[in-house]
């Protein structure tokens, strides 16, 4: 038994029944084993020296891992323990609307008829695809209040980057260069991010006392080089900025295009529309609002919809429908000054088709139900944990509420760091942590509409008692009942192992 | 009808009494009321489950082009490899599915081990130190690769091979409007990229190969390399990651950054998406990687742990310095290929690509021996794609061939019509097909497509 692998029918590592760390799989890997099975072909058996030449051709098979389909089994699924979601528990992390997803929109991505179709193939052969992104298309515009809109872009951040671009070529398209761009400063990071790659520069206005883009900064920072403002509506303290029909029009005074982020859209379904609150440009996060899986960090959707003084620059070529009562009904057509394509084929499609099932079975009404529901779990949270930790911009919230831990962290040492470690102890997911920046100690709840009063009451219970703890100063070792305890993230970047084979 | 809100009406109006409210609309008292939808939005109501479902299943009817239906013969970066079901449980579990970003490493340590393996199996395949955890395709990932060299080098100008797929040229350019980068597409001849015709061009600081190239032709990367030492320019190299399977690593070649679409690796061709980004790179470059990067640490008790680490270069700590927007990048994706390459293991990786290259073959041997067919990059070495001359117009002969059950191919014309090739004429363009063939084809199969094909292009 020399050089055994570690065993791969061993649970050890799922909480369930023990605290051992999880080999990877390079570790279960044994010489001589292996899972695959591929399909008979009656292909010859052609030596690879033949199809490849020498000079192109690696010495050596890559190493991959080799494991039994059993061990590969036992490895993921115990990894799959270690890992917490929203299939398993609350996930009230702030600005990711972690909401329950309905399986049915799972259901609608594997159908064969959807998942097993080539994007390349020819229009004819995909009408069924095509049907299902005009109709997205316009059931979004619907919801944004704009006339046109791009599937293509992968995530939020690729439709900020998209828009930007929009904004660019319409700037060309009159004869303007304007070089910068307005964020506020309690903007997501991948507002300014996007900026920098659209090719403006950033100009941050403040936020004035009650967490709203302040109107004096604002002005002070608008100009004839001023291409436009980014703005998150509700922003990302969970405010309504209830000054938007001014700010759109100080914006669009000095000849600039208002950006609306849709991040936070979830709060305002069936209610108010970017739209029709004087917004030019919008994306939505499909994977946020509309229900898709977030699978550990993506795939997500970001389409960016216009209005109708912008659809010519849309990212093409575009699903659209076709008059042709004779041809098929729907086919492409790419926009004529088109900025071009922002995607490798037509956008993340399956998460594309994920979204439609979810507008569809809620339908308008059911959207509205989605927006008052969410922002009344969130301002349920707020009022009910008033006086435990500090509300920094103290009034009615819509779908998600930034608490203060910094007196807490003042007086007891335990920041809010210490509190959502704490929090996972009490067996929920923690809340966003030290976003946004303009709130020390910030503590970001977003509830969402699928989690019920019973959550709610158990979560905000949880937090008072690890309030409580802090107060006693018992955070630091949180949480005690984890897979792994704090990790040293320090470490990990000054001693970097990002392979197992960098591992000493 | 019920729906996904778990509120009775008890519920709210406990909840509401609670606020001092008195109904949900007071909820929304901030919003000016000028700006109110009126009369709810034009969407219907909702419809339950199964009216979704069977919806979806008429829509899904009218697509032609279902693998299952329509022998695939079509690539162009998305191809129909085979994914048993073992994939489809392990990746498919919804712990990996309905998880977020890890953020809180201590209860994610699943799907960061997940990504640490990837990782390490994207770095051992492109034989280059660095992985980070995906972008969003192989577009994207070209664009990064850009930005990367770019940005390490100072230099703005980038010699793009047309080799490189027409749609992720495309999309490079389209971002290089933001950036400002210099693109100079250098064209192909015979499939391969005629770097001597660029050899005025100054400030250069990246140089872009396909490996394969999009015509599915194997470049000379050493030539490739001392273009970019006499410039000391990087080299990105635009992998195909089934072929370097069993072609020389793109690190071997001396390449700095090589990227990829990283489908093929357990996800269904899915109409073009969610796919994966594959982005690796040498040590020299790390602190400019673009996306999340997980690595291994220890916990306050001295046990092995992972997190997501140089978080320094991201843009929710960096901002308008960040080495790159993205945020939400396709962890799913990677999750699933490092299932996928689990089960492969390192004697079925090597088997797919030699399997896709013998199918390859021996499609295009019987192919090109049809009268009035012929291959368009004369006899240079393809791996599992190649470009055909037909005597028709492709999309005449892929329309036709739809009938007798076959997905023929990608019509070049369609592919490169907003890229441009940079070579081949329009005329000529129009009647070339790229013809993809992996391992799940079998003989049988591509007797009766090349019979088909005879037929169609008579």
């Amino acid at each position: 038994m020399t050089d055994r692998s570690a065993p791969g029918g061993r649970a050890a590592s799922a909480p369930l029944v023990g605290r051992d760390s999880e080999p990877t799989i390079f570790e279960l890997s044994r010489r001589g084993r292996a899972s695959w099975q591929l399909p008979t072909t009656g292909i010859p058996d052609t030596p690879l020296e033949d199809l490849v030449p020498d000079n192109h051709r690696r010495d050596a098979a890559v190493d991959v891992a080799e494991v039994s389909e059993r061990d590969l089994v036992g490895h993921f699924t115990r990894l799959s323990h270690r890992q917490y979601s929203v299939d398993l528990g609350a996930y009230p992390l702030g600005s990711c609307t972690m909401k329950y997803n309905p399986k049915v929109c799972d259901a609608v991505a594997a159908l064969p008829g959807l998942d097993s179709v080539h994007p390349g193939a020819p229009a004819a052969l995909t009408q069924g695809w095509l049907a299902t992104l005009v109709e997205l298309e316009e059931a979004l515009c619907e919801v944004s209040g704009m006339a046109a809109a791009t599937l293509q872009p992968a995530a939020g951040a690729a439709g900020e980057l998209t828009g930007l671009l929009l904004m660019r070529a319409f700037d060309a398209a009159r004869g303007e260069q304007r070089r910068r761009v307005i964020i506020p400063d309690s903007a997501h990071g991948t507002n300014p991010a996007s900026v920098t790659l659209g090719g403006y520069e950033v100009t941050t206005v403040k936020s004035d006392g009650r967490g709203c883009v302040d109107m004096d900064s604002l002005r002070d920072a608008l100009d004839d080089d001023v291409a436009g403002m980014m703005l998150t509506n509700p922003n990302t303290l969970g405010l309504f900025e209830e000054d938007i029909v001014e700010i759109a029009a100080a914006v669009h005074g000095a000849g600039g295009l208002m950006y609306y982020d849709g991040a936070n859209l979830n709060a305002i379904l069936g209610v108010v529309r970017p739209g029709d609150m004087g917004f030019d440009i919008v994306h939505l996060n499909l994977h946020k609002t509309f229900a898709t899986p977030h699978g550990g960090g993506g795939p997500g959707a970001g389409p960016v919809a216009v209005g109708p003084h912008l659809a010519e620059f849309l990212p093409g070529p575009r699903p659209v429908r076709l008059g042709d009562a004779d041809g098929p009904s729907f086919g492409w057509a790419t926009p004529a000054r088109s900025i071009g394509r922002v995607h490798g084929w037509h956008g993340n499609a399956l998460v594309l088709a994920r979204a439609l099932a979810y507008i569809e079975v809620h339908g308008g009404d059911g959207l509205l139900r989605v927006a008052e529901r969410a922002v009344l779990n969130a301002n349920w949270i707020r009022t009910r944990l008033h006086g435990t930790f500090d509300v920094p911009f103290d009034r009615p919230c819509m779908h998600e509420v930034v608490f203060s831990a910094a007196a807490l962290h003042k007086r007891t040492g335990a920041s809010a760091h210490d509190v959502a470690k704490g929090l996972i102890e009490e067996g929920f997911h923690p809340p966003t942590v030290a976003f946004p920046l303009i709130v020390d100690d910030a503590l970001m709840v977003e509830p969402t509409e699928t989690e019920s009063y019973e959550t709610l009451v158990a979560l905000a219970d949880a937090l008072e008692r690890v309030a409580a703890r802090a107060e006693g100063g018992r955070l630091s070792e949180s949480p005690r009942t984890t897979p792994v305890r704090r990790v040293d993230e320090a470490r990990a970047a000054r001693t970097l192992i990002p392979t197992f084979d960098a591992r000493r | 009808m019920p729906d996904y809100l778990p509120h009775t009406e008890e519920d709210i109006d406990e909840m509401l009494a609670f606020l001092g409210l008195a109904s949900l609309d007071e909820l929304f008292d901030v919003v000016p009321s000028a700006l109110r939808i009126a009369g709810g939005l034009g969407l219907g109501t909702g419809i339950p489950e199964p009216d979704v479902l069977a919806r979806a299943r008429s829509r899904a009817e009218r697509n032609g082009a279902r693998a299952d239906r329509l022998v695939c013969f079509a690539g162009a970066g998305a191809y129909d490899h085979e994914v048993p079901p073992v994939v489809q449980a392990l990746a498919g579990r919804s712990e990996f599915v309905t998880a977020y970003t890890p953020y809180q490493p201590e209860v994610a340590q699943g799907g960061l081990q997940a990504v640490f393996e990837f990782q390490t199996m994207v770095s051992r395949l492109f034989g280059l130190p660095i992985a980070n955890a995906s972008l969003y395709d192989g577009a994207s990932a070209v664009v990064e690769a850009v930005n990367l060299g770019v940005g390490a080098t100072g230099r703005s100008g980038v010699l793009v091979s047309a080799g490189v797929h027409p749609h992720w040229r495309a999309v490079l350019a389209t971002f290089a409007a933001g950036t400002g980068h210099r693109l100079v597409e250098v064209p192909l001849e015979d499939g391969q990229t005629r770097w001597d015709s660029v050899a005025d061009e100054a400030d250069i600081g990246a140089v872009v190969v396909g490996y394969p190239n999009y015509l599915g032709c194997l470049e000379d990367l050493a030539a490739v390399r001392s273009l970019c030492d006499g410039r000391e320019a990087l080299m990105a190299v635009v992998a195909d990651p089934v072929a370097a399977a069993v072609l020389r690593s793109p690190g071997d070649w001396g390449a700095d950054v090589a990227v990829g679409e990283g489908q093929a690796f357990g996800t269904a061709l899915s109409f073009g998406g969610p796919y994966l980004g594959l982005f690796a790179c040498s040590q020299a470059h790390v602190r400019r990687l673009p996306g999340r990067l997980v690595g291994e640490t220890l916990d306050a008790d001295g046990r092995l742990a992972y997190v997501t680490t140089l978080r320094a270069r991201e843009q929710d700590i960096r901002r308008e310095k960040a080495t790159s927007n993205v945020c939400t990048n396709q962890t799913l994706m990677a999750v699933t290929a490092a299932v996928q390459l689990g089960w492969l293991g390192t004697s079925g990786l090597a088997e797919v690509a030699t399997r896709c290259a013998r199918a390859t073959r021996y499609c295009r041997e019987a192919l090109t021996g049809l009268p009035g067919v012929g291959p368009l990059t004369g006899t240079t070495a393809t791996f599992r794609e190649f470009a055909l001359r037909l005597p028709v117009p492709a999309s005449t002969a892929v329309e036709r061939l739809a009938e007798d059950g076959f997905l023929a191919g990608i019509a070049l014309d369609q592919l490169v019509g907003e890229g441009g090739d940079g070579s081949a004429d329009a005329e000529a363009a129009r009647r070339g097909l790229l013809v993809a063939v992996t391992e799940r084809r079998t003989a049988t199969e591509i007797d009766l497509f090349v019979a088909a094909l005879d037929k169609a292009v008579r």
